[in-house]
């Protein structure tokens, strides 16, 4: 009775098209671009799902979400002051280059923790309710996003403490950001999809993720080490690349378009493997969790 | 045209643990050879050899022994699993009813976790907000509703869920028992809207131990055995053979 099964994932061309449907096999492009898609049209949930992760934090606080821009104020200011101090650097210059770094840094390190267990935080939702895989980095996304809103704030009252001049290229946050997002959702879909299958990087991630925030230049100054040997090696650092193109508009400082190309290069070969994992693995993810 | 259809189908679990999920594992296993016999994954079958094909208007009950793969096969049917091997294509939306605490967060309040529910089921905000007045009617919970639903009872919650599950207008309506602890005239009243919303479905998937229910809202049934279908037909005979003995009849005399 039980005969061998093969699959006949390939045979979907006599199946009338309508949506919501499984005609090609688990381990096909256009399910894997389906789900992207659909995660997408999803938007009036995972967008109040987003927003409900937020203020479910402060929920029973009085400033709510405002502490998130108080506590990056906090951190900016103390280190501002501390770090500015030990290597001698001007207070007015330094505690907005502390405090910008920060804020890009906190984007991509939250990308990079909560997307690595993006599908193991949600495996409730995974397992009794079918929705698209990338509702759940979407919501990620949108989430890191507001937060990184919220302190946007910081970086708007610090440039109207300490004024500096700023052009037009300051426009060039927008799609700086944006290579952020796209970066961000890459890595949450692929971290997310390994760790689910290994349940070691996680914790593999988080050591990596402190150690990155020291080798970035975030609370020392990038530009004392230009020129040196070390520098070279400084510039193996991928994050410093993300963390240049944003600060650099944000500053006013001078633009580099090094950064801009690597993270350009990055970005594509990034999305490729995540799309290959998504691809291959997205149907077992329900499996796995 | 709402339709199921599922030839050959297999769902093989992977069963991980700390060991076969650990990466140290994977590299190790492969740069140094095999470590003892524990470097496979060990595999549950839940389901094999899974054919059937369903149609607008079938209402189908689904019976068997705890384990016998029912769960699993309509998790199968609403595409939260795939199939490890053979095929499943499912057209229509799927409201699936699972677990009625899934998706529920316990510091938001009923309104805010009934609009939540809703768009998971595949709702549009706007259809939820035309909705929301009737299922607060439902559900007679009045101002709590404003109130964060971890003040609730366990009743108040499947009131809750059930309001918003029986709201929606699904293609394809897939129940897994597990309707309890509420009172017997609230769940009179569930059971007149669990009956409008399986007319108003186009098919309905009924996995329950409850032959009074199936008897009210099922005309064919599946009898699951092992992970496979042992039979398939008129929800009377099914029931029948499952039972040993002519259970819809003592219903009807009831």
């Amino acid at each position: 009775m039980a005969q061998p099964v093969t699959a006949g994932d390939e045979r979907a061309e006599d199946e009338m098209a309508r949506p919501r449907t499984a005609e090609a096999g688990p381990r096909s492009w256009s399910r894997a671009f389906a789900d992207i898609g659909q995660g997408w049209r999803q938007r009036p949930l995972w967008g109040y799902l987003g927003w409900q992760d937020i203020k479910q934090r402060y929920r029973r606080s009085v400033l709510g979400p405002l502490w998130i821009s108080i506590t990056m104020a906090v951190v900016a200011t103390a280190m501002g002051i501390l770090y500015g101090t030990l290597f001698h650097e001007p207070v007015p210059t330094f505690l907005p280059y502390v405090a910008t770094g920060l804020l890009i840094w906190y984007f991509i390190n939250g990308c990079i923790l909560e997307g690595s267990e993006v599908f193991i935080a949600n495996e409730g939702l995974i397992r009794f309710l079918p929705a698209p895989l990338t509702l759940h980095v979407y919501r990620l996304i949108w989430r890191q996003t507001l937060f990184f809103l919220h302190n946007l704030v910081v970086w708007g009252a610090l440039m109207i403490i300490f004024p500096r001049p700023l052009g037009w290229q300051v426009l060039l946050a927008i799609p700086a950001f944006a290579l952020l997002v796209v970066n961000g959702a890459w890595i949450a879909v692929l971290a997310g999809i390994i760790a689910t299958r290994f349940r070691d990087i996680p914790p593999i991630i988080a050591s990596l993720a402190q150690l990155l925030f020291f080798m970035t230049p975030i609370v020392w100054s990038y530009e004392r080490l230009r020129g040196l040997p070390l520098a070279a090696y400084i510039e193996l650092n991928p994050v410093l690349h993300f963390v240049e193109i944003l600060r650099q508009p944000l500053l006013g400082a001078p633009l580099i378009g090094r950064h801009w190309i690597v993270v350009g290069a990055i970005t594509v070969a990034g999305c490729l493997a995540a799309l290959v994992c998504l691809r291959n693995y997205r149907s077992r993810v329900a499996y796995w969790v | 045209m709402v339709s199921i259809d599922i030839s050959d189908a297999a769902v093989d679990f992977p069963v991980f643990d700390a060991k076969t999920r650990s990466l140290k594992k994977a590299v190790l296993g492969k740069a140094g050879g095999r470590i003892g016999t524990d470097s496979k994954v060990p595999i549950i079958e839940a389901l094999r050899d899974i054919t059937l094909s369903l149609r607008q208007g079938d209402r189908v009950a689904l019976v068997g022994h705890n384990g016998a793969g029912k769960s699993t096969l309509l998790r199968l049917m609403s595409g939260i699993y795939e199939p490890t091997r053979g095929r499943a294509s499912v057209v229509g939306r799927v409201a699936p009813v699972f677990d009625l605490a899934v998706g529920m967060d316990p510091e938001i309040s009923g309104l805010e976790n009934i609009l939540i529910r809703g768009l998971f089921l595949g709702m549009t905000r706007k259809q939820m907000d035309a909705r929301v007045d009737d299922i607060a009617a439902f559900t007679e919970l009045g101002d709590y509703l404003d109130m964060p639903l971890r003040t609730y009872s366990t009743g108040m919650r499947v009131r809750l869920a059930l309001g918003v599950v029986t709201s929606v207008d699904p293609e394809i309506l897939l129940l897994d028992e597990g309707i309890g602890a509420v009172d017997a005239e609230f769940l009179a009243k569930a059971r007149d809207r669990l009956k409008e919303l399986v007319e108003r479905s186009g098919i309905l998937v009924f996995a329950s131990h409850s032959d009074e229910f199936l008897a009210d809202l099922c005309s064919t049934a599946i009898w699951m055995e092992h992970g496979t279908i042992r039979e398939h037909g008129p929800l009377r005979d099914v029931l029948q053979h499952y039972k040993g003995r002519d259970v819809l009849a003592e219903t009807e005399a009831r």
